[in-house]
């Protein structure tokens, strides 16, 4: 019951910092959407998203300060996920480069 | 969860099954995580649907992405974004030995937040609704709204306006749990439940009001913004 409880707290200028960041990314986000960089349109779009999902998982989420076992869960969801779209995708987006 | 309804104000909860307070937390984070992951892959089914179609109608795509009202969606990702910060402060409220008054005070924020978001989306559904961009038989009809905007490609704008109501549809109805959630939560503070030394059920849901969050990070660009840089030189109406 004694339970030695160590929480991280995140100083709360760290928040306003991540808040700060998120809000500018939303504007380059839509700042970049504007720009026709023909096929770079997306990848510029979701490296930026990206970025931003990294910002709220590792800081509001905390998982910047949670144990090793938390964190291998976050990266397995993400891995099973691109693992879905991989395989499926080797077949959808891949049909006709063949020529047949 | 009985023990919890019967705890007293202020009072540290252990389950009888854990060692100490710092395992009973790593277990909740661990077993909301886990839940997550089913979540993330719920999701990730209709992504990889959009993968897929936007990959064999990247015009019908684009036309019909322009076709979304992106301020107002816009407005909506600085809204969540709002919503996640208040979030964090009211779990770091509850970290910190914060009043329970000062806790209600940031759910509450987060709650207005969470309801204006869904206020602004109701008046987007509408004026799909209004415009007959309601995925079903009228869709297609040659007389139609959709037909003379979309033209060869109505078709094919009907699957992308199909996943825009499930995915955004879906969001939205995790919001609508949230904002349900949120209001338990509020009733927890005001009992005392959440203190330095076991907030896990405020941090959990947390957890869960934050992840809604990102999956709209991903939504935004990805839904309302493949138009802005074709006709009309970039911007909505």
């Amino acid at each position: 019951m004694s339970g030695e409880h160590k929480h991280h707290v995140v100083p709360i200028t760290h928040y306003i910092g991540v808040f700060v960041a998120l809000i500018v990314l939303t504007g380059a986000t839509y700042w970049t959407a504007l720009m026709d960089l023909g096929p770079l349109n997306t990848p510029v779009a979701m490296t930026i998203a990206i970025v931003k999902a990294l910002l709220v998982v590792l800081i509001f989420m905390h998982v910047k300060y949670s144990n090793k076992l938390v964190q291998t869960m976050v990266v397995a969801s993400v891995l099973w996920l691109l693992i879905m779209f991989a395989f499926t995708g080797q077949d959808y987006l891949t049909r006709g480069w063949l020529g047949n | 969860m009985s023990q919890q309804a019967h705890a007293a104000p202020g009072a540290v909860r252990l389950a009888h099954h854990f060692d100490d307070l710092q395992q009973q937390h790593e277990s909740a984070q661990l077993g909301m995580w886990a839940f997550m992951l089913t979540e993330i892959m719920f999701f990730g089914g209709l992504f990889l649907c959009y993968i897929i179609y936007r990959n064999l109608y990247p015009e019908a795509w684009q036309l019909a992405s322009h076709q979304l009202n992106v301020l107002m969606g816009g407005i909506n990702t600085a809204v969540l974004i709002c919503s996640s910060l208040t979030m964090a402060l009211a779990i770091r409220t509850a970290q910190t030995g914060g009043g329970r008054i000062t806790q209600i005070a940031w759910l509450a924020l987060t709650l207005v937040f969470g309801m204006t978001f869904l206020v602004i989306k109701y008046f987007e559904y509408a004026e799909k609704f209004k415009h007959g961009l309601i995925p079903g038989p009228s869709f297609i009809d040659p007389s139609g709204h959709a037909a003379s905007v979309f033209g060869g490609e109505v078709r094919h704008a009907r699957i992308f306006f199909s996943l825009y109501f499930m995915m955004t549809g879906l969001h939205a109805f995790h919001m609508i749990v949230g904002i349900g959630l949120m209001l338990w939560m509020m009733r927890c503070s005001w009992k005392g439940y959440f203190t330095p030394k076991n907030y896990d059920g405020l941090e959990m849901f947390g957890l869960y009001w934050h992840f809604v969050d990102v999956v709209w990070i991903f939504l935004f660009p990805l839904l309302y913004l493949l138009g802005a840089h074709a006709a009309g030189g970039g911007g909505h109406h």
